[in-house]
């Protein structure tokens, strides 16, 4: 499964979206679907448990968690410098 | 010129037209409290002196100041009159909704332009029936149809409603909008109703006349905010809240601290001998007070590094640290009064006199509830389960 579809499964068991994240692009505003700043944390926690990775400090914002794409991209560059360390 | 000092040259001239202002507004504070009445010489006072513009750019012809600046002058305020000084601070947190996320639109720069040259008195109303303190949730949706909007809101505290010249309100985007998908709109005084729903008799803060309403306004469809709330919540309106109302705090307590103070030289002086008994607890006052203090200015000073860039206005880091001061100074300066109330004793506790001291701690109690602290307390708690707190000493 890629990283892309591993967050879209995540984004649908953690993120609390009162829509259905079936039904939602890659590129969707995340905020306007219905994500709450609690419910990122819990996203953000689940997808470290998942990864086995870290959110760093600059990565703990709005713009991270905006859209799958974003939440895909970030777990991405954290998969591939956990890789590389 | 240093960039990160909060302060810069117009200071000093902004302090002198407040402190003008917190000298009318003092005489009125003790009236003002008993018959729960808008500060009205004080807003007047305000217009007359041209504060009402102080954020508003210079080129929009308002002063431009910082939030540093607003936030020494809530403090000046806030030693005359907790009321006047909460509204003013009120006021300027909305003007800062649409100076830091408004100058982009035709529509808000133009209303910027005639909040400074009509210096028009701007109320927030964001607490709706059902939701609560909960400000980034709303039921209620504007509705636009064409180039109309229209919205309905059970907004049960709005301060100085019946007075304000316009209110900047949130609600849904839209009627099938998620309940964080909002929007701010402003409204002018002669496009909506406002239904009285609640009457605010109040323990302290009881001049800010934060009645409840229903309200119902219709306004071209431009007046909405261009940006999501969501964004000028966190951008603008998380920092300047939490350090506009401590700095109101700050004030009120600074003012209890200096009759404290007062008291214990007057017995000192009697008896130049004997060190009165209260003068150990004005010490340690003082370094309470002290505290609040810093926690407001290493505020502006981590504002005034943010500032502009959305990455670290957004970041969890600078919420937390935003809540953390919240919490803290509204809990201390209530610690703070109690203090000034023993050192003063019966004179402290009894109206009228030079070292009264019960509307101080009145009006500080409502600082813990203004967002309840439990709820500030649980987003931060949240955020702390993912960020971790940076242990540094100046970072
Ligand atoms: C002087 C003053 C002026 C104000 N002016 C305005 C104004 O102009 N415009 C405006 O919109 N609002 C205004 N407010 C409202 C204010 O900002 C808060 O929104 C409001 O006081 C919260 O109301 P509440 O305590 O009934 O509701 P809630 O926020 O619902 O809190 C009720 C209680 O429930 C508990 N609670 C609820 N939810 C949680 C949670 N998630 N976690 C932990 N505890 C929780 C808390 O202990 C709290 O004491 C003003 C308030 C004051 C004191």
């Amino acid at each position: 499964m890629s990283i892309t579809d591993e967050v879209r499964n995540i984004v649908a068991s953690h993120g609390k979206l009162p829509v259905d994240v079936g039904t939602l692009a890659d590129e969707a505003d995340l905020y306007a679907a219905g994500l709450s700043s609690f419910a990122s944390v819990q996203l953000m926690l689940a997808l470290e448990e998942k990864f086995d990775v870290e959110f760093p400090e600059n990565l703990l914002n709005r713009k991270t968690f905006a859209s799958i794409a974003a939440i895909s991209a970030a777990v991405s560059g954290l998969v591939a410098d956990h890789q590389a360390a | 010129m240093n960039m990160h000092s909060p302060a810069h040259a117009g200071t000093p001239a902004l302090c002198e037209r407040m402190r003008r202002v917190a000298k009318i507004a003092a005489v009125h504070a003790d009236d003002v409290d008993a018959r729960a009445r808008f500060p009205e010489e004080a807003v007047e006072a305000l217009r007359t002196e041209r504060l009402l513009g102080a954020q508003i750019p210079a080129e929009l012809g308002g002063d431009g100041a910082t939030i540093a600046e607003i936030a020494e002058l809530c403090a000046i305020l806030g030693q005359a009159c907790s009321a006047a000084a909460m509204v003013f601070a009120m006021h300027q947190i909305k003007a800062s909704s649409l100076v830091s996320h408004g100058e982009g639109a035709p529509w808000h720069r133009a209303f910027m332009a005639r909040v400074a040259g009509e210096q028009l008195l701007l109320a927030s109303a964001t607490t709706e029936g059902g939701i609560g303190g909960n400000l980034r949730n709303s039921i209620c949706a504007i509705e636009v149809a064409g180039d109309t909007c229209r919205l309905e809101k059970d907004a049960t505290v709005i301060s100085y409603g019946d007075m304000a010249d316009a209110i900047l309100i949130t609600s849904r985007a839209h009627a099938d909008a998620a309940a964080s998908d909002q929007v701010l709109t402003v409204f002018l005084k002669d496009q909506y109703t406002l239904e009285k729903t609640h009457v605010w008799d109040t323990l302290g803060m009881r001049g800010t006349c934060s009645d409840g309403f229903l309200f119902k306004g219709e306004a071209p469809a431009e007046q909405i905010l261009p940006r999501p709330f969501a964004e000028i919540a966190a951008q603008s309106m998380l920092a300047y809240s939490h350090i506009l109302w401590s700095a109101v705090w700050y004030g009120i307590a600074a003012d209890a601290f200096a009759r404290a103070q007062a008291f214990v030289r007057a017995a000192a002086r009697r008896s130049p001998d004997q060190t009165p008994p209260g003068a150990l607890r004005v010490a340690e006052a003082s370094s309470l007070l002290q505290g609040v203090k810093a926690s407001i200015v290493a505020a502006l000073e981590k504002y005034a590094v943010a500032q502009g860039d959305e990455d670290k206005l957004s970041a969890m880091s600078f919420s937390v640290a935003m809540n953390n001061l919240k919490i803290a100074s509204s809990q201390t300066v209530l610690t703070i009064i109690n203090h000034c109330m023993l050192i003063c004793g019966i004179l402290g506790y009894k109206n009228g006199t030079p070292f009264s001291l019960g509307r101080h701690l009145r009006d500080a109690h409502s600082a813990q509830l203004m967002i309840s602290n439990d709820r500030i307390l649980g987003n931060t708690s949240t955020m702390l389960l993912v960020h971790k707190q940076d242990t540094s000493l100046l970072g």
